[in-house]
């Protein structure tokens, strides 16, 4: 029998889990997945709390054991190291679990405490995130009585998870404050590290057209040093300072410190793995699925998804002793409010840009790219019945894992993926 | 891909001048690039660069200027004294690796 554990139970882990489980015996492969609580929050609802006019919070929430199905064991504790010679995982109150292959989902995780000044005596007054499920929280009350000043949505650094929310998050707010008659008495900045307003060309230049048109002022190459708790502003490594009454900053992304404690982290703990197998540098049975990885595309749901595809369709192939034949191809798409009940879908992967066109076929889908649509946003709130009941349990999605590029493939990548 | 032509030299470069063929680098070949965007090499600069261009070696990505800082010690602030506005760009651009992706 193998013994597969997984680290993490949100998106990457648990499609995994289940995935597998669909394929293999209980006598062949035992699963177990590892976290610290019981709560798999639905991450994308983050953004629209802070806006909405009823208390969101019930419908984000749901068990992570209950969305694994029967056969897959649950373990609940802190990850203290890793021990790849021993192929052991500690855990912090001691007990060892040892594993045949190691799959690494513990994704990344918003750290304030890694700029000076920002979890200070601003933070949750003036200085607030969205990106975790308490501050999204907090950011809505605090939002409602913002009425007048200087809004300041703000990224630390590269990569964030969801790169676009910021900018999803700044057109909804410039959205609400029309909608509340205040948008003249408050100035917004978006300030990023990018040279743009996001990383990829074509993209950029669309989106930044989209702050321009809503008279939301850009400030790129911005690259925060430390926050001025004092003078309430953003003051750069290169000494541009920017004043805020209002700063909802996306702050550094890191993934989790164990990966750190086990020497199997970069500069930012991501584990290094290789593009196409995610398979750990240096390591055999070692993989990084979904944000926890370094590969070079956004951390995202959709990533995450379809990374977890590609590796289920790989560790079968090999428990069966087949060849693994799959790559990753770096496939993200993104659906992006706009605000007033618009958004707009990107898709794209390593070597693809994000393009004007349709999705998921490129002439025939219903969904509109680069373009502002009122199905994109209903496709963006439909989007979470489909990740709780579809998604999760890992059930077949009629969406290719690697980026449709013609007709003619992608009607050979959805067979694959149906069947 | 187009060719451009830095002091006596024609070398390879993409849209935005950053170097295509990592070996029609050298340290010479620096200098001048560094100058082209008026900055004068010094040993803290290289102690920057070299290790720019090793970590691409063994990477295949060019470095943040997180990475590089923590990878030499030195201080971001000071990259930023060295490469003034955009020092991960800069770095690539000197030590001829592709420009940073900015990572998404």
């Amino acid at each position: 029998m193998t013994r597969l554990l997984i680290l993490g139970g949100g998106t990457a882990g648990t499609v995994i889990a289940n995935k597998l489980r669909r394929k293999h015996s209980r006598e062949d492969l035992r699963i177990t997945v590892v976290d610290r609580d019981d709560a798999h929050r639905y991450q994308p609802g983050y953004l629209l709390l802070p806006f909405g006019r009823r208390d969101g919070t019930r419908a984000l929430t749901r068990s992570r054991h209950r969305a694994l199905a029967p056969g897959i064991e649950m373990v609940s504790g802190e990850i203290d190291r890793v021990l790849p010679a021993e192929n052991v995982v500690l855990l912090g109150d001691g007990r060892r679990l040892t594993y045949d292959h190691l799959v690494i989902a513990t994704g990344t995780t918003p750290r304030p405490d890694q700029t000076p000044g920002m979890d200070g005596p601003l933070w949750k007054k003036k200085i607030f995130d969205f990106y975790s499920f308490d501050g999204a929280v907090d950011l809505r009350r605090a939002w409602r009585d913002f009425h007048r000043g200087r809004l300041v949505v703000h990224i630390v650094d590269t990569p964030i998870k969801c790169p676009v929310a910021p900018m999803e998050f700044t057109f909804l707010a410039d959205a609400d404050l029309r909608r509340r008659g205040a948008r003249s008495r408050v100035d917004i900045t978006y300030v990023t590290p990018l040279s743009g307003a996001f990383t990829k060309p074509v993209a950029s230049e669309h989106l930044g057209s989209m702050l321009d048109a809503r008279g939301i002022h850009l400030e790129p190459d911005f690259l925060v040093e430390h926050i001025d708790d004092e003078t309430s502003e953003l003051v750069s490594y290169d000494d541009r300072r920017i004043p805020f009454d209002m700063l909802v900053t996306v702050p550094l992304n890191m993934g989790a410190d164990f990966i750190a404690r086990s020497g199997l982290g970069d500069e930012l703990n991501y584990v290094p793995v290789d593009q196409g197998t995610l398979r750990a540098t240096g390591y055999d049975n070692i993989y990084a699925v979904g944000d926890a990885g370094n590969i070079p595309t956004s951390k995202a749901g959709s990533v995450a998804h379809f990374a977890a595809e590609v590796f289920t369709e790989n560790f079968s192939a090999m428990l069966r002793g087949q060849p693994e034949k799959a790559r990753f191809d770096g496939h993200a798409n993104c659906f992006i409010e706009s605000g007033s009940g618009k958004a707009l879908l990107i898709d794209f992967n390593y070597t693809e840009e994000p393009l004007p066109g349709r999705y998921p076929l490129s002439r025939i889908g219903p969904m509109r790219l680069l373009g502002e649509s009122r199905i994109n946003h209903w496709g963006k709130l439909a989007f979470r019945w489909i990740y709780w009941h579809v998604l999760l349990p890992g059930r077949p999605i009629p969406l290719p894992a690697r980026k449709p590029t013609s007709e003619s493939k992608t009607h050979s990548q959805l067979k694959d993926v149906t069947k | 891909m187009t060719t451009t032509t830095i002091g006596d030299r024609e070398i390879h470069v993409d849209a935005e001048g950053f170097l295509t063929d990592p070996e029609e680098w050298d340290a010479e070949l620096a200098e001048k690039l560094a100058a082209q965007i008026g900055i004068e090499m010094t040993v803290r600069h290289w102690e920057a660069i070299r290790l720019v261009r090793s970590d691409f070696q063994s990477q295949h990505e060019s470095p943040t200027v997180r990475r590089v800082s923590m990878l030499t010690g030195i201080p971001i602030k000071d990259l930023f004294t060295l490469f003034p506005a955009k020092p991960a760009k800069k770095m690539a651009y000197i030590a001829g690796v592709p420009k940073p992706r900015g990572c998404v």
